[in-house]
């Protein structure tokens, strides 16, 4: 295995290895440079994986521990912030891509120019992002190439234009799926297939997916789930010019006098301080740890944070909207068996004016639990008796109940966002993470919408009984979205629109704290599209010997 | 045990062998040892050796866990064995909720003492008696975890000791597989909503 000493400077260094930090360690060591990437995380390998639901609810074995890395968390800045578990993020090489769900949606057209279609809304930073659908489409079809996708192009009557269909045929659908266009059929809706980032055959040398009904908060143990582990991570090491450092927990980044970026310091496992010098940095770290990150960087010359002379890294979190509902059937579903979703509504997505707020999404049937705990003790009706015989008759319902899940747009605040808290200190005497986020009123009507909509669609699809929790204040999150947005203008966001940060020629913010909007809340598939583009032009500028010129604008 | 195909459980415990990560072990050591303590006292034979409850503690709290999930037509948390999965869960990585059980033992007594004269074993009530004791507990902590614990080692993984011979997954009709091919439910094969 290829291993740089820490005093060699190397071409990049990516801190986070998750979905884009996995494209990025693929397409720069592939393109010929050297990386090494830092993952605060362990490196699991499929084989470590375990499907035993009782130690994944148990145990941060996929995700970030809050007991290491607290929270803290207030609704607005009048407050003083508590402890509280807000955020979430996959803490593995791999990141969220190895325990996430994976349906796998592009952006459509409307997302990228929702401001100018739908005119402005007081008192958010609802934008037009800096690229365009067209922008991304080559990207977006390359990593659904690239890393395996399946999916059934053209099948779903409102996507945007694309080049080439998905490589790999949808899933089959499952009984969620046959009562959903059956309701669908009856309301006069529409569904589509839902497209994953698993495989439904073999694909690469990769195995096809076997059904378990594992997907969401397990790792895949047959490699099947299109993580950027199973996926990117091999490539790029395939290379010997990527090196994958776990453990490793980044503090700062450093730069000179002249502003630019020199490399990085990380605290190795056993805590100790390491300085890993780069020719430039690309950071990875997700939605809030990147910010997080940033702000921790500050210098003379930074103030404010580094890449942050517009004032806005951290601000505009979106954790996106969601809704769900429970239905029970006549006959078994068996929701427990292969991928999580595989039909969804499409209708809903786009913002109506007509609706009085701002707000759209999609909705799909799907299983909704972990396995047969959370099953027990989070799905069963709101009047099903807790205990005795009755509970243990209500848990017989397991086969025959599905869940509708709405996953919807939440909108960029300012006041809404991540700084660091000025009391609380993590496991390695950092600042924790303080999370401040308040729903817009739009917000908590999209998901009342979306509620009333999957309560009808249930009935629809012949439900003998139905039920939906109360709508409620979203306080906490694992879409990380808007932390260091896009744009053009230097004064108003934190990247440009190949990622590069406006202050900093040669660092690279690449992951969900790039996005404008929230999209329709399903944040992955984009942030692996902008990471394969903005790999290309990092892999252009470095060729050409640019990386440290000045940022024209 | 449904066998067919490749289990489940035996990916799982091919792999628990494979755990090479420091970080692993300090994290799920816990989990690790109770399903070690939960595999010993499982083995047909052996008798089942408490770690944490005294025999009679054991007792009554086994009695609790036979309301929560009754034994009726189909088996219950007595044959699941959910007092060895909540014995071991509180000699492993439960610890921190012995004083939950500690104190829930005591207030158990004394409410038995309280409703039925004469009575001090809550196990030594008939079912009907049991049953108002637990309605009028039912809000406590100690009644909510004594619920969560049962709950979830009837439907964890059967190394865990709760789930013996896979009763819980059997009542509602999860399988311990690890391979499945469509159709996956009757909607599917029957391709009609």
């Amino acid at each position: 295995m290829t291993k740089f000493k820490p005093t060699t400077q190397v071409d990049f260094v990516v801190i986070g290895a998750g979905g884009a930090g996995g494209v990025m360690a693929k397409e720069l060591s592939t393109a010929g440079f050297q990386v090494v990437v830092l993952e605060q995380g362990p490196y699991l390998r499929e084989k470590d994986f375990q499907l035993d639901e009782l130690r994944i609810r148990n145990t941060p074995a996929l995700v970030n521990d809050h007991a290491l890395q607290p929270n803290t968390f207030r609704k607005t800045e009048q407050e003083k912030a508590v402890l509280a578990p807000a955020i979430s993020y996959g803490r593995c090489v791999g990141g969220g891509t190895v325990h996430y769900t994976a349906t796998h949606w592009r952006f459509r057209e409307i997302d990228f120019v929702e401001r100018t279609r739908l005119g402005p809304i007081s008192g958010t930073g609802f934008a037009d992002w800096p690229v365009t659908y067209a922008d991304l489409e080559p990207y977006y079809t390359k990593a659904e190439w690239d890393m395996g996708y399946s999916g059934l192009g053209g099948a779903n009557p409102f996507e945007s234009p694309r080049s080439k269909p998905y490589p790999l045929p949808p899933m089959p659908m499952k009984s969620s799926g046959i009562l959903l266009d059956h309701a669908a059929q009856k309301l006069g809706l529409h569904t589509a297939p839902v497209p994953v980032a698993i495989l439904s055959q073999p694909y690469k040398g990769r195995q096809g997916c076997v059904h378990c009904g594992f997907c969401e908060w397990f790792g895949c143990k047959v490699g099947a789930k299109s993580s950027s582990l199973s996926a990117l991570f091999p490539a790029a090491e395939k290379t010997g010019r990527c090196e994958i450092r776990a453990n490793s927990y980044v503090r700062e980044i450093s730069t000179d006098k002249s502003g630019r970026v020199t490399g990085v310091v990380y605290f190795d496992e056993q805590k100790k301080e390491v300085v890993q010098k780069a020719k430039a940095v690309v950071l990875c770290a997700n939605g809030s740890e990147t910010p997080r990150l940033l702000l921790l960087s500050k210098s003379n010359l930074f103030p404010n944070g580094l890449a942050n002379s517009s004032g806005v890294v951290g601000k505009y979190l979106m954790w996106g909207s969601n809704a769900s509902a429970h239905g029970i059937f006549e006959h078994p579903l068996n929701e427990f068996k292969s991928v999580q979703a595989t039909r969804s509504i499409e209708d809903f997505y786009e913002s109506d004016p007509k609706r009085g707020f701002y707000g759209g999404g999609r909705i799909d049937a799907r299983y909704g639990f972990m396995g047969p705990i959370s099953f027990a003790l989070t799905g069963l009706p709101p009047d099903a008796p807790r205990w005795g015989s009755g509970f243990k008759q209500a848990c017989q319902e397991f086969t025959r109940t599905m869940a509708l899940q709405a996953f919807a747009t939440s909108l960029p605040l300012e006041t809404n966002n991540i700084t660091l808290d000025p009391d609380v200190k993590d496991a390695w005497g950092l600042p924790a993470m303080r999370v401040t986020y308040k729903d817009h009123p739009d917000g908590i009507k999209t998901k009342e919408f979306f509620r009333e909509r999957a309560l009808e669609i249930l009935d629809a699809a012949g439900a003998i009984k139905k039920w939906a929790g109360p709508v409620g204040e979203t306080r906490s999150g694992g879409h990380l979205m808007g932390t260091c947005r896009m744009g053009n203008d230097p004064k108003t966001s934190v990247v440009d629109k190949f990622n590069r940060a406006h202050d900093v020629p040669n660092l690279f913010i690449v992951d969900g704290s790039s996005f404008v909007t929230s999209g329709r809340n399903h944040p992955t598939c984009t942030i692996e599209a902008l990471a394969y583009r903005a790999a290309e032009n990092i892999a252009r500028l470095a060729k050409s010997g640019s990386l440290k010129a000045p940022v024209r604008s | 045990m449904s066998k067919r195909g490749t289990s489940r459980r035996s990916v799982l415990v091919g792999s628990a062998s494979g755990l090479g990560s420091a970080w692993i072990a300090t994290h799920w050591s816990g989990i690790l040892e109770a399903q070690e303590h939960a595999k010993k006292a499982a083995r047909p034979g052996a008798s089942a050796k408490l770690a944490f409850f005294s025999p009679e503690q054991a007792l009554e709290i086994e009695a609790v866990t036979a309301q929560i999930i009754p034994t009726d037509g189909t088996p219950g948390a007595r044959e699941a064995g959910s007092i060895h999965f909540i014995d071991r869960a509180l000699a492993t990585f439960d610890r921190d909720k012995q004083p939950v059980y500690t104190q829930g033992l005591k207030d158990l007594e004394a409410k038995t003492r309280e409703l039925f004269q004469g009575q001090e074993k809550f196990s030594s009530l008939t079912p009907a008696q049991q049953v108002q004791l637990l309605k009028s507990i039912e809000r406590t902590p100690f009644f909510a975890q004594v619920r969560t614990h049962t709950v979830v080692g009837f439907f964890a993984n059967p190394e865990y000791g709760g789930n013996a011979g896979e009763v819980g997954w059997k009542l509602i009709g999860f399988e311990d597989k690890f391979n499945y091919q469509p159709p996956f439910g009757y909607y599917d094969r029957n391709k009609q909503g």
